[in-house]
């Protein structure tokens, strides 16, 4: 796609990690943009000179790459590896370059360069802090309409796609003994010394490559070896061990309980050629033994009148850019710190051959040392300066200093000319994933920062994490900690030469010759908070550092403060007066990064995303054009239209087939029991409110259950085949929980019973034949079974064959007809199934589904648990008080059906309604009143809990909840309807043969 | 997540539990002996320590076997799991 000769202008000849071997091509805003394998996409641009990447969040102002790593406010990035391949707010600083990388930047219009929005850094004075809760208030339906996209419009990060992600992602569980967060060098030399152990260890790293501030280590030596070398033999050691996995590109993002930790490993974002196969992400959940949070620190910027410039960056940024990445951030860049470490980068750029000054906050007395050395090299260093702006708009030209003395007295300006700034505040120690495993943070005052305390989790941190910054420190620190966390006991220390330059003055906010309270001193790049929106929240009386993150925003969104948190916490406390471990931190939450929807989702996708069961006659349905609804995780036949039928004439065809001929209906659903041992007859009789133990074997009974409260549970028909042996059902939804329920009570509270449970919903398919010839359709099929009236009555059970396989016979009726349930097991059920429909033909056999099951059980006024009761109906109101075994003397909900409550004339009961208008169907869920004309809020008796268009009846149907409901047989209630009211008349809750007569279908008119 | 200690098979994650609540709550031998304020007592009052808790587990994804832990309510920390019918292992020291 690209010319293969792209100048690199900013390109060292030679030097860095880079493979120049592999060039490497993308696109940025149209413009190709060349790099190498082993750059990231901030380096490449810097490489080509591009520091303008995008528009800041709030005021539109330009913005260039500050750093280097997963802090990055500014360079966020659209970036599209493909069709559907497209995300926002990617950090160019950690996004490796790649060949057909399409990048652009966010947040303008209509360019980067000409954005129109620019205007809000004019209006900056007028939209401070809080100026959105403060102004947007009124009239209050306005927010939606007007305020909220207006202002989502003007500000606001990348836009989500929109596409389906064409990507693999995938979840990943391990174990490990040891589990190294970090691969600097004291996360090496922690896994380094664990490895000895034989234990398990596993090292990760957000980088694509393993080695963390070795990697732009160019001038310190370990042992004798360069920091390169070290680095290469210790990785070299690691891979050869068998017990080590080493994980780059892998962040470590959630740290939870009992030492669960959660990363995401980028797989194929890298440039491995053939790698498309592989996912593109892998979430990992580990459980580790022992943690070691080698985490690092991040740099702080400082902060000054525009100290938010294109090429403005941090200082120890440049110095990888210079060292790792071989690229130039400028020809002339000027450093301002507070502190020692940006020395080692002025040196490096100096001996790049880069044209350096050196500003230093810090009075001569307190870095005579550092200065002398660099002065040495023949750099200028001005110590005792404060910065007071940059120049320049689209990048930084000059930055403009002044001398200042002991009581912060400006002398004159001086504007150094420059095409890069490099800025340290100091470091503040990465202790997020510490922080997330509930250990509480401490305040150290020499180093200005918060750093782990006490351990809660089986975790120890090392090195800069800690506050640990130097490097024969952090490598020693690095080894006790892995030996220790791998049980292993033994200390080594490591002779690092020169010494690491540590030490900072903390600096809030540099002093200035003008109106302070003028200055936008930018703390918060992300969100355009500068050091005044701080002090402005805390005169507005917010102290706690809580609502002033809230109030300004500070610390929010995709970095999450980790430039800036120490600054603003810094500054609550001068603003307040109060030190800065009486301020304290804003929690850290995970995840620590940023993460991608798909690596937490995985696998969990379109027909993965929620399971489905089907049972073993869907596919035979599925054939007859049925229409299916989601019964829990089942999907269930609803109806079987033909064709021009819509819902209400397929349903009305399928009613009319069972109540005058025969019907068949899958039932597979059904949850089933075996409940099995010489106390099962005990154990029924305890967990169920009937009595079991006069229930001969080969008979049916209806059984209720209820929950130690007194409101029902669940229902079902129960077989009984053996003295002890019981043949259960539960309703579809309930198999699950009706198991859990019997195995606590035989578990916890009767564990003297010997029974035993067994779950066979999967085991027993059900196929419901149910209608007045339904007994002529099965009777050629089966075998060994008498089924004449008197030899298989109504509620019976009988063993036998049908279509030569076994089967267990039920006679019942949910739907009130003469019926039979013939359970077969799963593997024959979709051939009996067949056979009992091609017998059927001749009657007039038709299948229907759980919407005409619901309109015949609901016409004799069966209930189903679940919709017709809700967690609060007690058998009583459902009008099934005959089901309780009286003479019991105890079964689970006994005790509380005695309860005041429980016997109130007022409960809410289950009744009939009839509609005064016979063509209205009213809707489930539907209110019922006393009357419609009394004033609102008005007294609400219960509500509408089934209703159907009754065929048999010529009318419609409703059951009800209603309070005091068998009071009021023959009451005329009102119901709410979408426009208003209907009257309906309260009725008993039966509609269709109301004396339950036709369960004997055609013995009955034999 | 939590890593819960299965009595029977040792350390396994979470969401292969179900919790079930107080644990040493034993269902009345003769619930109808009881008037109504202990019956209700018994149905609906739960202690909410501070501290440690013993709780009833159920290794729902697992062997299917109700069991009792100890668990620190602040810390999430488990200090001891059990069988059914064992006694709590820090009997007498729960204090409150």
């Amino acid at each position: 796609m690209a010319p293969t000769t792209v100048a690199q202008p900013y390109r060292f000849a030679k030097g860095g990690r880079i493979d120049r071997t592999r060039p490497v091509h993308f696109l940025f805003n149209g413009r190709t943009i060349a790099g190498f394998a082993g750059d990231s996409v901030a380096s490449a641009l810097l490489a080509n000179g591009v520091h303008l990447v995008g528009r800041s969040f709030k005021y539109h102002r330009p913005r260039g790459i500050l750093s280097h790593g997963v802090d990055e406010p500014n360079a966020l990035l659209d970036v599209s590896r493909g069709p559907g391949r497209r995300d926002p707010n990617n950090r160019a600083t950690m996004v490796e370059a790649t060949d057909g990388l399409v990048t652009r930047s966010q947040n303008h219009w209509p360019s980067l360069k000409r954005d129109i929005w620019a205007v809000n850094d004019l209006l900056a004075p007028i939209i401070v802090a809080g100026f959105y809760y403060k102004t947007f208030k009124w009239p209050r339906t306005f927010w939606h309409r007007l305020y909220e996209p207006a202002i989502r419009a003007a500000a606001g990060l990348g836009l989500a796609p929109t596409e389906d992600d064409p990507d693999r992602y995938v979840h990943r569980h391990a174990h490990c003994d040891v589990l190294v967060i970090g691969s600097g060098p004291a996360g090496l030399a922690a896994a380094l010394a664990a490895s000895g152990s034989g234990k398990r260890v596993i090292v990760a790293d957000e980088q694509a490559e393993l080695g963390g501030t070795l990697l732009h280590d160019a001038s310190s030596t370990i042992d004798g070896e360069s920091a390169e070398a070290w680095l290469a033999g210790a990785l070299a050691m690691l891979r050869a061990q068998r017990n080590v996995t080493l994980l780059p590109r892998t962040t470590a993002f959630g740290y939870y309980n009992h030492n669960h930790i959660a990363m995401v490993e980028r797989l194929v974002d890298h440039p491995a050629p053939g790698s498309t196969a592989l996912p593109r992400e892998r979430l990992w959940q580990v459980r580790a033994k022992q943690v070691v949070l080698a985490t690092g620190a991040h740099e702080r910027p400082l902060a000054f009148a525009d100290n938010d410039r294109p090429g403005i960056m941090m200082a120890e940024s440049i110095r990888v850019f210079l060292n790792r990445y071989a690229v130039a951030p400028g020809r002339r860049i000027v450093f301002a710190t507070s502190g020692a470490s940006a020395y080692q980068a002025a040196a490096d750029a100096k001996a790049a051959g880069l044209d350096v000054t050196m500003v230093d906050t810090r009075p001569e007395a307190g870095c005579g040392v550092q200065s002398a050395r660099l002065r040495a090299l023949g750099i200028e260093v001005l110590t005792g300066h404060t910065v007071l702006g940059s120049v320049g708009r689209m990048k930084v030209r000059g930055l403009i200093v002044a001398p200042r003395d002991a009581t912060d007295r400006i002398g004159s300006r001086r504007t150094i000319a420059c095409d890069a700034v490099g800025l340290s505040g100091g470091w503040t120690p990465a202790v997020h994933l510490f922080s997330q495993s509930r250990g509480k943070p401490v305040y150290r005052d020499d180093i200005d920062a918060f750093v782990p305390g006490t351990s809660v989790q089986a975790e120890r941190s090392a090195g800069a994490a800690k506050g640990t910054y130097d490097l024969a420190a952090a490598l020693a620190e690095g080894w006790r900690a892995g030996a220790e966390a791998a049980g292993l006991d033994g200390t080594r220390s490591f002779a690092v030469s020169p010494p690491t330059r540590t030490g900072f003055t903390p600096a809030r906010k540099l002093p200035t010759d003008v109106d302070a309270s003028r200055v936008r001193a930018f703390i918060d790049f992300q969100n355009d908070v500068a050091a005044k929106d701080v002090e402005l929240a805390v005169r507005e009386g917010f102290e706690s550092v809580e609502h002033v993150k809230r109030y300004t925003t500070t610390g929010m969104a995709t970095d999450q403060g980790k430039t800036s948190n120490m600054a603003a916490l810094g500054l609550v406390s001068d603003a307040l007066g109060r030190p800065v471990p009486q301020v304290g931190t804003t929690t850290f939450r995970p995840p620590y990064t940023p993460v991608s929807f798909g690596a937490i989702v995985g696998q969990a996708r379109d027909a993965l995303f929620d399971p489905i069961r089907t049972t073993p006659l869907h596919d035979w349905a599925v054939a007859q054009g049925a229409v299916f609804e989601p019964v829990g995780l089942w999907r269930r036949a609803r109806f079987f239209p033909k064709r021009g039928e819509d819902m209400h004439a397929a349903v009305a065809r399928e009613c009319r087939a069972v109540r005058s001929a025969v019907g068949i209906f899958d039932a597979s659903t059904l949850g089933k029991i075996e409940v099995v041992g010489p106390d099962a007859a005990e154990f029924m009789n305890r967990i169920y409110t009937n009595a079991w133990a006069k229930l001969e074997p080969g008979r049916c009974r209806y059984g209720l259950m209820l929950k130690e409260d007194g409101f029902i549970f669940d229902d079902g028909v129960v077989a009984r085949l053996a003295r002890d042996r019981f043949h259960v059902t539960t309703t579809t939804g309930g198999a699950a929980r009706v198991l859990a329920h019997m195995e606590d009570y035989l578990q916890t509270e009767w564990s003297n019973l010997q029974v035993y449970l067994t779950s066979v919903t999967e085991q027993w398919s059900v196929i419901a034949v149910q209608g007045p010839r339904a007994r002529a359709v099965i009777a050629p099929l089966v075998s060994g079974m008498d089924l004449s009236q008197e030899a298989f009555p109504h509620m019976a059970v009988r063993i036998g064959k049908i279509c030569g396989v076994p089967t267990r016979l039920f006679r019942v009726a949910f739907t009130g007809e003469l019926g039979y349930e013939v359970n077969v097991s799963a593997d024959h059920a979709r051939a009996v199934w067949e056979a009992v429909y091609e017998s059927g033909r001749t009657f007039g056999i038709t299948p229907y589904g759980t919407e005409a099951m619901h309109v015949l059980r609901a016409e004799r006024g069966f209930i189903v648990v679940g919709q017709d009761t809700d967690g609060t109906v007690t058998p009583e109101d459902a009008g099934l008080a005959a089901m309780i075994a009286k003479t019991k003397p105890d079964f689970v909900g006994k005790r509380s059906l005695m309860r005041p409550d429980m016997v109130a004339a007022d409960r809410k009961q289950l009744v009939g309604l009839a509609t005064q208008v016979p063509q209205l169907v009213l809707d489930e869920g539907a209110q019922i009143v006393a009357d419609p004309r009394a004033p609102i809020p008005m007294k609400m008796l219960g509500h509408v809990t089934s209703s159907y268009w009754s065929t048999a009846c010529g009318h419609s149907i409703a059951l009800a909840l209603v309070s005091g409901g068998c009071a009021r047989l023959g009451q005329t209630l009102y119901a709410t309807t979408p426009t208003g009211f209907a009257a309906v008349r309260v009725v008993e809750p039966v509609f269709f043969d109301r004396h339950g007569e036709r369960v004997n279908g055609d013995f009955a008119h034999a | 997540m939590l890593l819960v200690n299965c009595p029977y098979c040792g350390a396994r994650p979470e969401i292969e539990f179900r919790c079930g609540g107080e644990a040493h709550i034993a269902r009345p031998v003769q619930p109808s002996a009881l008037d109504d304020e202990a019956w209700a007592e018994h149905l609906y009052f739960r202690t909410n320590p501070k501290g440690t808790h013993a709780e009833r587990w159920l290794h729902v994804h697992g062997c299917g076997r109700w069991f009792n832990a100890l668990r620190d309510t602040v810390s999430d920390a488990f200090t001891a799991s059990y069988t059914m019918g064992e006694q709590r292992p820090d009997a007498g020291k729960e204090g409150e």
